[in-house]
């Protein structure tokens, strides 16, 4: 019995307990609503204090509202005065609470207008978020929180940090933490100098962008000790900041080497394997971009898939069209390069007018899948952006499988018995037809999937492929017509170079050098860095 | 009696008969010379629209002078010297009483000759680099003085900003800008260590380095701010490199004089946000001229997702202005129009009054506006009233004592206020 009234005790407890939290945040909401009210009303520039007194009556729950303001998806219900999400799902807008995600089925887009913000406001936004995210659970939100507020140091965001150092468990958070302060001590004029000295040297150690700022700053202080020690620290940081620009600078000059040899790997087949010169080459890679559209356009709900989907596709896409102009083109002609070159230069104008009419002339659009999207930070100086190292790996990846391809199958056996001799070859029984027409369709579906791969890095025209023809044969004859390694040598030494050369020269003039430096060393071999040995090869 | 009053209407009857083959015949003539193929099309295609939109609602009206216009398209394909070709075509087969066209200075130079030689008329409406004023030309877009040298005043006095990128593709437009640019700098006291200049080749498409260039130049403590010349295309993986670098528009924002309306419709606006624009107009401001003839450009394309942008507005006045002086002067006559449009006034669709001023050039307002997630423009600021167009920029040494006046007694493009001499056209 007394058991029985201790649990009625305690669950008449939770109830009231439940019941008074819900009933503080039914306050809080109402709370809100007049100032919500307000911001919905508001012109830009009277947005901010508005902002702030909603800051000030807040906590986390008020997280979801800035977010939702600071991406632009914060509408304003004239007629109930309320505010109200919006988010796309399948293609379809809806909107929803933004406190409580409840979907408000019966809103059209007439009836809402945007809030807009500016960068100011999203300024104060970042901030914010950071401010009310310092006390998050988890620490590397923390962390994040901390970093961000490193640009924006005032008063009370210092007064804070200063509570919440001593108590702080986590490492990592602790150490944004104290070069916060530290950052704070160095710019207070009125502390004294050895103070401000021991806080410089211990910024020193750090890359981050907003301590260098601070530095340069303080190099013009009055203090002469304060501004010896500041130039130190700056030393310091661009000795090891220029080691990461280094390395930077490299990762740069590979991930153009990928794209270069993305793009020219198949010409090594077509014109290195077969002697084909052909212009439409980079029409094949155009209409591979063109099939990732295309493969996005019809699974608009998978974009994160619809790599895995574009890949074999426009392989295929590319490869038929290859297999198509072989036999009805290139076989005719063959043995006459002049007119091999016109015609298929003939068939690279014939396709590009083709793009043009189906998809228009402008540009379209190609979505990056959000895996591939951002960048790898592996410090505040050094930061490798993820789609160009997905692309660096997946060149290597498809000049890997390729070589095998050659080296260890059957039709790689007759591309070479082909390629070597043609008529020993055909002595020995290989339809040289056929094996003509997949080496063409081969080079063209390789492509095809270099095309899926630069539609994440450029845009996607009619004019895609032209831009790359020029580069492709470069690098082949650079390479060594015939041999795969010359082209992947030649790939990532032209893309270094090019890469090294820009910071000094610009863009235009690292390009023509290059290719003076490419005429020049033609003239010394005509082969190329790799050439073919042997009695064929003559 | 009943006799006389029949072979009277009879008569005069068939005098109206005669009289209307011979008035349809008389028409005005206006001659569109925009790119309908080829690198341009994108963004001229639009402007013939605008041009046979105003010819229509012109003609609703009425038409000019009791007479109806008439619009002759041509295409010069993106094609500088079919533009000199087709411009001569127009004047000399058709007969048109005034041209719109032109888009690229390029392609301006390229007709200039033609129109000079056999006194024709032009009116340009895209925003260009300055340092001309013919007489058979008016320029309806924004000279350097009404578009890159108040947006780095708004750089300098509203956001702080002490060094400056001039980023550009590689021709005419952005070098003479950058130039005109790099002197107001200069005069401003900002230090030739603050400026970095940077020039790419059209269609660049790998923006890693000078990104990060970009990056390291904005990391010296002091607020920097890249001012844009880069042209078409070549924009997209420029803002999205920008973007995977993680260079937001908060830190460094990018102001660009060659993104608009248009250029935003097909792009993913997602790594543009926050960033800047100049022109003279934005599709967002809200006027009731505006609105009007946003509903009517809807209307008239039937497609109520299509865009506007400053030249096309530039290509509004420059109608309207021309139809205003056409009716003032009482003739096509290209002398006495030319005459006649100077001092015209028209509305602008973003408010107050453009002018034509004796130089060929416009007064406008100039709007900086910052990019939306829509792909439109919210305005963060704009001059007090309008900014007369310069033809001749005052920040360059060869052409900071040259004005243009067309009017008596001066009438000249290129007039030395120093040396009191009309060096004449050299076009």
């Amino acid at each position: 019995m007394r058991r029985i009234t201790l649990r009625h005790c305690i669950a008449l407890c939770c109830c009231l307990f439940g019941l008074f939290s819900l009933s503080t945040h039914a306050a809080e909401a109402a709370s809100f609503d007049p100032l919500l009210a307000e911001l919905g009303e508001a012109k830009i520039k009277d947005m901010e204090p508005i902002l702030v007194r909603i800051e000030a009556v807040s906590d986390e729950t008020v997280l979801p509202l800035l977010r939702t303001l600071l991406n632009g998806n914060l509408y304003y219900i004239k007629a109930e005065k309320k505010v109200i999400g919006e988010f796309e799902s399948n293609g379809e807008t809806y909107y929803k609470d933004v406190f409580t995600d409840e979907i408000n089925a019966g809103i059209d887009r007439r009836d809402v207008d945007k809030i807009r913000v500016n960068n100011n406001l999203r300024g104060y936004l970042r901030n914010a978020i950071a401010r009310i995210q310092l006390t998050s659970k988890s620490p590397s939100v923390r962390e994040n929180a901390v970093r961000e507020l490193l640009s924006k140091l005032d008063g009370s965001t210092v007064a804070v940090l200063e509570g919440l150092y001593p108590n702080e468990t986590n490492k990592k958070v602790k150490d944004a933490m104290g070069l916060a302060l530290a950052m704070n001590t160095a710019s207070q004029t009125e502390l004294a100098a050895s103070n401000r000295i021991a806080a410089i040297e211990k910024l020193s150690s750090s890359l981050e962008n907003d301590v260098r700022n601070l530095l340069t700053t303080l190099t013009r202080d009055d203090n002469t000790a304060v501004v010896t020690a500041a130039n130190i620290a700056l030393e310091k940081i661009a000795q090891r900041a220029n080691r990461f620009a280094f390395v930077d600078q490299l990762f740069f000059g590979l991930s153009l080497g990928s794209v270069l040899l993305l793009a020219s790997i198949g010409l090594a087949i077509t014109f290195g394997v077969m002697g084909v010169i052909n212009m439409a080459h980079g029409e094949m890679i155009m209409l591979g971009a063109y099939t990732t559209y295309v493969v996005q356009l019809m699974m608009p709900n998978y974009i994160d898939y619809s790599i895995w989907v574009a890949i074999p596709a426009a392989f295929l896409v590319s490869g038929l069209m290859g297999v198509l102009i072989e036999r009805l083109v290139i076989c005719r002609l063959h043995g006459r390069p002049l007119e091999t070159l016109l015609a298929t230069f003939g068939i690279s104008l014939i396709l590009q007018q083709l793009v043009r009419t189906i998809f228009s002339p402008l540009n379209r659009q190609v979505s990056t899948p959000s895996w591939m999207s951002g960048s790898w930070e592996i410090n505040p100086v050094l930061s490798l952006t993820l789609n160009r190292l997905y692309i660096l790996a997946f060149a290597l990846l498809v000049f890997i499988v390729l070589v095998i391809v050659l080296k260890k199958t059957p039709l790689g056996l007759n591309v070479r018995a082909v390629s070597q001799n043609r008529n020993m070859a055909k002595a020995m029984g290989v339809k040289t037809n056929w094996v003509d027409a997949m080496t063409f369709g081969l080079g063209s579906g390789i492509a095809g999937i270099a095309g899926v791969a630069l539609s994440q890095l450029t845009n996607v025209g009619p004019n895609l492929g032209q831009s790359y023809i020029i580069d492709s044969f470069m690098v082949v004859v650079f390479g060594g017509v015939g041999n795969l390694l010359g082209t992947l040598v030649a790939a990532f030494t032209l893309g270094i170079a090019t890469k090294f050369l820009e910071p000094t020269t610009g863009a235009v003039l690292a390009a023509i050098l290059v290719l003076v430096f490419i005429i020049l060393f033609i003239q010394k071999r005509p082969k190329g860095l790799f050439p073919q040995k042997g009695r064929a090869a003559e | 009696m009943k006799i006389k009053t029949l072979t009277s209407a009879i008569v005069l009857s068939g005098a109206t008969l005669i009289a209307l083959p011979s008035l349809a015949a008389d028409t005005i003539k206006v001659g569109v010379l925009h790119s309908l193929s080829g690198t341009m099309a994108i963004s001229e295609t639009t402007l013939k629209d605008t041009v046979l939109m105003m010819v229509d609602e012109q003609n609703k009206k009425g038409g000019l002078l009791g007479k109806k216009i008439e619009a002759v398209v041509v295409d010069p394909a993106s094609n500088w010297p079919l533009f000199a070709e087709k411009g001569r075509e127009l004047l000399t087969k058709d007969k048109v009483d005034v041209i719109f066209g032109s888009w690229t200075s390029v392609s301006r130079k390229s007709v200039l000759p033609v129109l000079e030689e056999l006194n024709g008329l032009m009116f340009y409406p895209v925003q260009y680099e300055g340092e001309e004023s013919s007489k058979n030309v008016f320029y309806t877009g924004a000279a350097p003085n009404q578009q890159a040298i108040p947006a780095v005043d708004y750089l300098m006095n509203d956001l702080g900003v002490e060094r400056f990128v001039l980023a550009g593709t590689d021709y005419v437009y952005p070098r003479t800008t950058n130039k005109i640019l790099e002197a107001y700098l200069k005069g401003k006291g900002v230090a030739a260590k603050d400026i970095m200049i940077n020039y790419t080749p059209f269609g660049h498409s790998d923006w890693q380095s000078i990104v990060s260039d970009i990056k390291k130049f904005g990391s010296e403590g002091k607020k920097t701010a890249v001012v844009s010349t880069i042209n078409g295309d070549a924009n997209v993986p420029f803002y999205k490199e920008l973007g995977n670098q993680g260079i937001s528009s908060e830190d460094i924002p990018v102001v660009a004089f060659s993104v608009g309306e248009e250029e935003l419709s097909g792009l993913d606006t997602k790594p543009l946000v926050g960033h800047l624009a100049a022109w003279n107009y934005f599709e967002s401001v809200d006027t009731p001229e505006n609105e009007a003839f946003i509903k009517a450009w809807h209307a008239y394309t039937k497609n109520p997702d299509r865009v506007t942008n400053d030249p096309m507005e530039a290509t509004y006045i420059g109608f309207k202005m021309w139809a205003n002086a056409v009716t003032k002067a009482g003739t096509t006559d290209v002398d006495a129009v030319e005459q006649a449009m100077i001092g015209q006034t028209t509305p602008n669709l973003t408010g107050g009054i453009a002018v034509m001023n004796k130089n060929h050039h416009l007064s406008k307002p100039v709007l900086i506006g910052e990019i939306q997630d829509d792909g439109q423009f919210e305005v963060v600021w704009e001059t007090d009233g309008v900014v007369a167009g310069d033809a001749w920029s005052d920040f360059l040494p060869g052409s900071k004592d040259l004005i243009s006046d067309w009017t008596a007694p001066i009438k000249c493009g290129n007039y030395n206020t120093k040396t009191k001499t009309c060096s004449g056209q050299n076009y």
